[in-house]
């Protein structure tokens, strides 16, 4: 299993890896962590004519916090953000997501933005993100542009990102204090994707729902944004006819490809199942 | 050969060149052109954890890496564990609790908890269940891997000591 021949770019600065995009364009490739890529061009679903390596530049990799905004380089690694003392104490649901994410070794080399311009449904950062409130920093020829994470994703593998452009950073508003927060993932082994999972933010006055966010992975062609069940929340007691009808308008947007992973029912069940455990976990995690 | 570029690395402490294709996978390089080896191919997909080196301090499943991702690395194969006919900590730990079997995924194991001894110099077994997840035994039930990786953990406390 080895790809078909491509040259190979390891490109120093930022504006040396634009200028190759835009000379090789649709023929290019960027590298990040390489573990969806190289597969993909093992298999020969990928077959770019140049590889543009981002593995070499350095302002593309750190974690900082800049007035209330976490501000994640693009090519930071799985592993960086599991290690990482400020997610930890400022976003700790991206912290419990990574954790997730496939394996050790695959965790040193996968990375944030990787992850979320794959475009890949079965990814998980995308539904974190749009929980969080995310944006995104995508950088081209002609200059920045820094999109939200809700209407980035388009369908498998299409996002807005275009050809001529690399993201270079993730900006991650930190989260107003006593949200809750969790990342319900049902994978059947260590390395698989989600079977279905859901991801959820969660502000809480009182004994009642004042903010909530709810997004599934790998239940639909992109990353799924359950508005109607965050909807029926707000405003209402958080009780268990609540929680199932959240769930139950959860599930009616679910059209999950079936694999061998389950058919289209049990991967929607699941994901009814998963929406239910993160809204009660974050539960558990908010404070009023 | 057309397209052909010189990579330099420095591999168990030795600097070396290989001259590679782009689209070379390190695993290669490293058992046919520097005839290292101790890294298994398994699944040659990123999920079984044979082929693990570690590259400048990361555990690196090395089928899902070009050699050319490779240049000016310090890098580490099982090849570099013992020094001067003594084994490692973690090769002893690994002899001593009968961490294998049939030993095809030894070498994959020992290079990870290398790097996660370092990272975490006394962990639970829980952690050590965790942070090894990514290398697969058919043969232990990863009973004894678990008590290998403890051993060590041990012995390097005691002779740091």
């Amino acid at each position: 299993m080895i790809p078909r021949p491509f040259d190979y770019h390891a490109p120093r600065t930022l504006p040396e890896a634009i200028g190759l995009l835009a000379r090789y364009g649709d023929e290019a490739k960027l590298l990040a962590g390489g573990h969806s890529l190289l597969p993909m061009m093992k298999l020969r679903f990928a077959q770019p004519g140049h590889l543009i390596d981002l593995g070499k530049i350095a302002e593309l990799k750190g974690i900082r916090e800049e007035a209330g905004t976490l501000r994640i380089g693009a090519m930071t690694t799985e592993n960086e953000l599991i290690w990482s003392k400020l997610l930890q104490d400022k976003c700790p649901l991206l912290v419990e997501g990574a954790r997730l994410i496939s394996d050790p070794q695959v965790r040193y080399k996968g990375t944030i933005g990787g992850d979320i311009s794959h475009g890949d449904p079965g990814n998980d950062h995308p539904a974190l993100m749009i929980v969080l409130g995310a944006s995104f920093v995508l950088k081209g020829g002609s200059g920045e542009r820094v999109v939200p994470a809700d209407g980035f994703f388009l369908g498998n593998y299409a996002t807005l990102l275009e050809p001529s452009e690399i993201m270079t950073e993730i900006r991650v508003p930190i989260p107003a204090p006593g949200t809750g927060w969790a990342y319900a993932k049902l994978k059947r082994k260590v390395g698989d994707f989600a079977t279905a999972a859901a991801a959820v933010t969660l502000r809480m006055k009182g004994e009642t729902v004042q903010e909530v966010a709810i997004a599934l992975t790998n239940v639909g062609a992109s990353v799924l944004r359950a508005s109607a069940a965050e909807a029926a929340l707000r405003g209402k007691a958080f009780d268990d006819a609540a929680i199932a009808e959240a769930a139950r308008l959860a599930m009616s947007i679910c059209d999950p490809v079936p694999d061998q992973r389950g058919d289209a029912e049990y991967k929607t069940a699941m994901a009814g199942e998963m929406t239910q455990r993160a809204l009660r976990s974050a539960r558990s995690r908010a404070t009023p | 050969m057309a397209n052909k570029q010189a990579v330099s690395f420095k591999l168990n402490g030795k600097p070396v060149d290989v001259l590679v294709e782009p689209r070379e996978l390190l695993i290669h390089s490293l058992r046919e052109k520097l005839l290292h080896t101790g890294p298994h191919i398994g699944c040659e997909t990123s999920h079984c954890g044979a082929c693990t080196v570690d590259i400048d301090g990361m555990s690196v499943k090395s089928c899902t890496v070009l050699t050319v991702q490779c240049e000016g690395a310090e890098m580490l194969t099982i090849e570099g564990f013992e020094q001067a006919g003594e084994l490692s900590a973690v090769q002893e730990g690994f002899t001593k609790e009968h961490g294998l079997q049939c030993g095809y995924c030894t070498p994959g194991m020992i290079t990870r908890a290398y790097r996660l001894l370092k990272e975490n110099p006394n962990p639970t077994e829980e952690e050590i269940r965790y942070w090894m997840s990514g290398n697969l035994c058919r043969c232990t039930g990863y009973q004894n891997i678990v008590k290998a990786v403890q051993y060590a953990a041990k012995k390097m406390a005691t002779a740091t000591a």
